[in-house]
């Protein structure tokens, strides 16, 4: 084990090893240098975690039931598979635990407006509802692309009241929603607050969205003692940006016996141009406020990310992810669009569950895994959103026409 | 004494205000864009901002962003920016160059080769937009060891704070950002901006460069008064987008920046 602990990532400037930092325009750094200071001090006041307490409990529903898969289980032969169901939140995914926590901070903090920016739109649409429910004004960029993709979505934000702004810059993905939602807050840096959507950005963002995301890993871990009496063996998520993985991770990390799988988009394959695996298919650099791990061409430049689930095509990752990669402590892996299509499938016939075609990318890996493992081992998989929106994408891949 | 610090003490003598013009390179394609970096300082550019294009410039307007994605897909790229900037110093060992751009093609290029490359081929500072002072240490210091100088930026949300982080460490000369925003946006009220430009010349006597939103030779004039440069890009990257297929002219350029360097003639 190369370091003391897991734990006590980052440093006092945002960095997990090289990874992280603030790599903003100066017009942002005060601002952000504002948000660290609020979040400091929320994160030691009892009051501020009370109210997030409340909310996580009879808002979104929390805590997030423990399934014992036992069809998935018998299916396979091998280990006991268990799902942590945070598709069970209120709006469908484990997006909210960090929006609602984002909208208490910015509430404190005085902001009178919130943009975020949106891919598949579950952060979109968590961001959206939170800002219904505190009455705060807000913008939801999201790349041209993804708009017609994920109309659902869309509709379903702008019933919230939100304003959906559709960026046509770059290519017109979630990596130039991204840029966008830069560009507006360096324009409004007095009165907003950008709600980043998963554990990357400029310090403190990744470590505040874990924070918030690990509510998750900490409900299993008193959950896994009270139904097993011991901790489980390997926990199981899909990384796009990695908010859900961190978030059960996370507690975790200095319980070495505890093996955690990352899983990445392959798409078409890693050895393909039409991938989202930033981890095994791109390599470290800067972008989007933090170094770590993207995908780029030789000169540097950004390359566009391909998933069959809009969750998970960005072309970066979390740095902390970046960071537990180089250090090995966690295993990331990677599962193509097929597989997680045909995953996707029979975890609905299984178990009853249509699962989020990010989280399909998880269930994937189990699937060639569990059935070699011994019957004592226990696997987690974070099944971290629901696929209710994924539907008209499924359909269209499989030929049917709704 | 550097290029820069050269021209500024030139012009400060001839109590003239800095001319600073941005082109991206590699825009609207190589031959066009050294066609134009050579045409700027005759026409009355003191110093050259050379912009290294990247694909997610997030604190860019339109104008540019689309400037850097013309040059992408006409293989723009480091080491034909390098080139480029070496080709024009065969002609020119006065003009101060400026690199601007962001982080991650420079990582990607490995921070000590583009160092030693960029200084090898006559540029004079660098522009870093995400390298803010908490993350340049790396580059500065290499920088440095070339003789270039890490250009820092000072904005409107800048306090008194801020500015001793900035200023520790500063050289060349400073980078005032007008506006709250993105390139090529609105212009800034130089009223309130006075106030706060007297702050700073009281902490430093580092040259200031005011940019964003500066377009016309009206606006070049009336920021004229608060600064020792001027920097125009967006309008100017504007003209260049025509040049070549669209029939645009490298006239269009040149009498710009003409009918500004005029404006800045005289500070009196």
């Amino acid at each position: 084990m190369s370091a003391s602990s897991y734990k006590n990532q980052p440093d006092e400037h945002g960095h997990f090893g090289r990874y992280g930092g603030r790599y903003v325009a100066e017009t942002l750094m005060p601002l952000i240098l504002s948000v660290e200071k609020a979040w400091n001090e929320a994160k030691y006041d009892p009051e501020f975690w009370e109210q997030f307490g409340d909310l996580a409990n009879n808002y979104i529903g929390r805590p997030s039931p423990l399934y014992f898969a036992e069809k998935t289980t018998n299916h396979l032969g091998g280990a006991r598979v268990y799902f942590k169901r945070e598709e069970l939140n209120h709006t469908g995914a484990h997006k909210i635990n960090h929006c609602i926590g984002q909208v208490l901070l910015a509430q404190r903090m005085g902001k009178t407006r919130i943009i975020a920016e949106t891919g598949a739109g579950q952060h979109g649409v968590a961001t959206a509802t939170v800002c219904a429910l505190f009455n705060i004004p807000c913008t939801i960029f999201m790349g041209s692309k993804d708009v017609e993709r994920q109309s659902p979505n869309v509709f379903r934000m702008k019933l919230l009241g939100a304003e959906v702004r559709p960026v046509n810059s770059g290519s017109s993905s979630l990596k130039d929603a991204m840029n966008e939602a830069m560009r507006d807050w360096v324009s409004n840096v007095n009165n907003t607050y950008y709600l980043i959507g998963t554990v990357g950005g400029p310090h403190p963002f990744p470590a505040m969205v874990r924070d918030f995301q690990s509510i998750i890993g900490k409900e299993l871990h008193k959950q896994m003692i009270e139904r097993e009496g011991r901790l489980p063996d390997t926990l199981v998520a899909c990384i796009g940006g990695g908010s859900n993985a961190m978030g059960i991770f996370y507690p975790f990390l200095d319980d070495l016996d505890v093996k955690m799988i990352g899983v990445e988009a392959a798409g078409l394959g890693v050895d393909t141009d039409k991938h989202a695996a930033s981890l095994n298919g791109g390599r470290a650099g800067v972008l989007h406020g933090m170094q770590s791990y993207f995908l780029q061409d030789e000169d540097g430049q950004i390359q566009e990310a391909h998933s069959i689930s809009a969750g998970l095509d960005y072309p970066g990752i979390g740095p902390e992810h970046a960071w537990l990669f180089d250090e090995k402590r966690v295993e990331y892996v990677n599962i193509t669009d097929d597989e997680a299509l045909a995953a996707f499938q029979l975890c609905a016939k299984l178990e009853g569950i249509i699962p989020a075609l990010e989280s399909a990318h998880a269930y994937a890996h189990v699937l060639k895994m569990a059935g070699d493992m011994p019957k004592d081992h226990i696997v987690v998989i974070n099944l971290s959103g629901r696929g209710d929106k994924d539907i008209y994408t499924v359909a269209n891949k499989l030929g049917v026409k709704l | 004494m550097s290029r820069i610090e050269k021209t500024f003490k030139a012009l400060n003598e001839a109590e003239r205000t800095a001319l600073v013009t941005f082109i991206m390179a590699g825009d609207p394609d190589y031959e066009n864009s050294l066609k134009v970096l050579k045409s700027l300082p005759e026409s009355g550019a003191d110093i050259i901002e050379v912009g290294m294009p990247f694909t997610d410039p997030a604190a860019d307007g339109v104008t540019i962003q689309r400037a850097g994605q013309r040059a992408l897909k006409n293989g723009a790229n480091i080491t034909r920016t390098i080139d480029m900037v070496k080709n024009f110093r065969s002609g020119n060992n006065t003009t101060p160059i400026i690199l601007m751009g962001y982080a991650n093609p420079i990582y990607s290029y490995g921070l000590k080769q583009f160092a030693k490359d960029a200084a090898f081929a006559g540029v004079d500072g660098l522009i870093i937009v995400d390298l803010p002072p908490e993350e340049d240490a790396e580059l500065r210091g290499l920088a440095s060891m070339q003789g270039l100088d890490m250009i820092r930026l000072i904005t409107p949300t800048t306090d008194e704070k801020r500015l001793e982080k900035i200023l520790d460490g500063a050289c060349g000369f400073l980078y005032y950002v007008s506006i709250t925003g993105v390139t090529g946006t609105a212009k800034a009220n130089s009223e309130s901006m006075k106030l706060h430009l007297d702050m700073i010349k009281s902490k430093t006597n580092l040259p200031i460069a005011i940019g964003f939103g500066i377009k016309t030779p009206n606006d070049a004039q009336e920021m004229s008064y608060l600064g020792d440069a001027v920097v125009v890009g967006s309008s100017i990257v504007d003209k260049i987008k025509d040049i070549g297929d669209n029939g645009g002219d490298i006239s269009d350029v040149t009498t710009l920046v003409s009918s500004l360097s005029y404006v800045l003639g005289s500070r009196l």
